[in-house]
């Protein structure tokens, strides 16, 4: 307990001795469909050339969290920013196998995923701890006063995490940034479309930011 | 029917996290929605999920949540440290928690000052509003 307690000192301070970590993690949070996964692929093509996961239309995709290492991006000034990006399977209060088979899921592969997605949510939560700052990915599309992105944000703030908030799918006709930015205005905002890049030059700029 | 459940602060005021927590999701589970006078801390919010996710079964699919609280950011100066006065001496008695069942609310929509909560046997006739 006294040395969880002197971590989040130290960490405050930026000088944690009991890191054993050398790089930045920065992680991508939000509710199960939001687009982070889509996002973490963009970030990861435009500057490494590769994806990173797989995206459904299906919720629960990302079940586990998955760590891409070394991602270095560079602004317009040629300043450079090195990270581990974390994508985590969207936190959810509920997970029911039945809304899976309307999917189309057949009833054993529902109950896995929804098996497998209640141990992500727990996971999602418990690697909070361990970020150096966080993307909360929101579906702009969607209304942004869900219980679950409070407790995010909530939670973010209680460890003192600098957060992002990269509202997506802004290329939908639905979206709408300003109820966004009207219910979280403590937070910078940045609006963009993960799957076609719109304004992701602007969310690579509020990275370094935040870090 | 549906029936709600009001859980006083004092009822939870003096335990731990963990017996909070258990306390709220064994009433859920009994199919009723609980009405929590105060709010949980964050901390407690993220933990509430995380056990609710370990607990699921078939007979249990998960909670619909929802706090409404004082909007500090729309809030003057005074305002605001009377809210931390009232805090401090009191706890988090201020706002309301809704935790109900998934198996029996659809959604809990929130705005900043309205809570509008859809049963799942029901579409329009049946809307609870509560503000």
């Amino acid at each position: 307990m006294v040395k969880e307690l002197f971590k989040k000192w130290f960490k405050n301070l930026k000088l944690n001795p009991f890191s054993k970590r050398d790089q930045i993690k920065l992680g991508l949070y939000g509710p199960p469909n939001g687009g982070k996964s889509t996002l973490a692929n963009r970030i990861c093509l435009d500057w490494l050339g590769q994806e990173m996961s797989t995206v459904s239309h299906i919720a629960h995709e990302t079940r586990e969290i998955t760590i891409k290492e070394q991602v270095t991006i560079k602004n317009k000034k040629g300043k450079e920013l090195t990270f581990s990006l974390v994508d985590t399977p969207g936190i959810a209060t509920r997970i029911d196998y039945e809304d899976f088979i309307k999917k189309g899921l057949k009833k054993n592969e529902a109950k896995k995923r929804a098996k497998e997605a209640t141990k992500g949510v727990i996971d999602s939560i418990k690697w909070l701890d361990n970020m150096d700052s966080v993307i909360v990915v929101l579906d702009a599309t969607e209304d942004p006063y869900s219980q679950v992105n409070i407790t995010i944000l909530g939670n973010l703030q209680a460890r003192n995490i600098p957060v992002l908030i990269a509202a997506n799918k802004v290329d939908l006709k639905k979206a709408n940034l300003e109820v966004i930015r009207s219910a979280f205005p403590q937070y910078k905002v940045v609006g963009l479309s993960a799957k076609y890049g719109k304004n992701i030059e602007e969310f690579y700029e509020q990275l370094f930011k935040i870090n | 029917m549906v029936t709600f459940q009001f859980v006083p602060y004092h009822e939870i005021e003096g335990i731990t996290s963990a017996k909070r927590i258990n306390k709220l999701l064994n009433i859920v589970k009994e199919d009723k929605i609980v009405i929590l006078e105060g709010r949980l801390r964050k901390e407690e919010e993220a933990d509430l999920i995380e056990i609710t996710m370990e607990e699921i079964a078939p007979g249990f699919r998960g909670i619909e949540l929802s706090v409404i609280y004082p909007d500090r950011s729309r809030q003057d100066p005074f305002q605001k440290l009377k809210g931390g006065f009232a805090n401090l001496l009191l706890g988090d008695r201020q706002g309301l928690t809704i935790i109900g069942p998934a198996s029996i609310v659809k959604k809990i929509e929130r705005n900043p000052d309205k809570i509008e909560l859809f049963t799942k046997e029901t579409k329009n006739s049946k809307k609870k509003r509560a503000k």
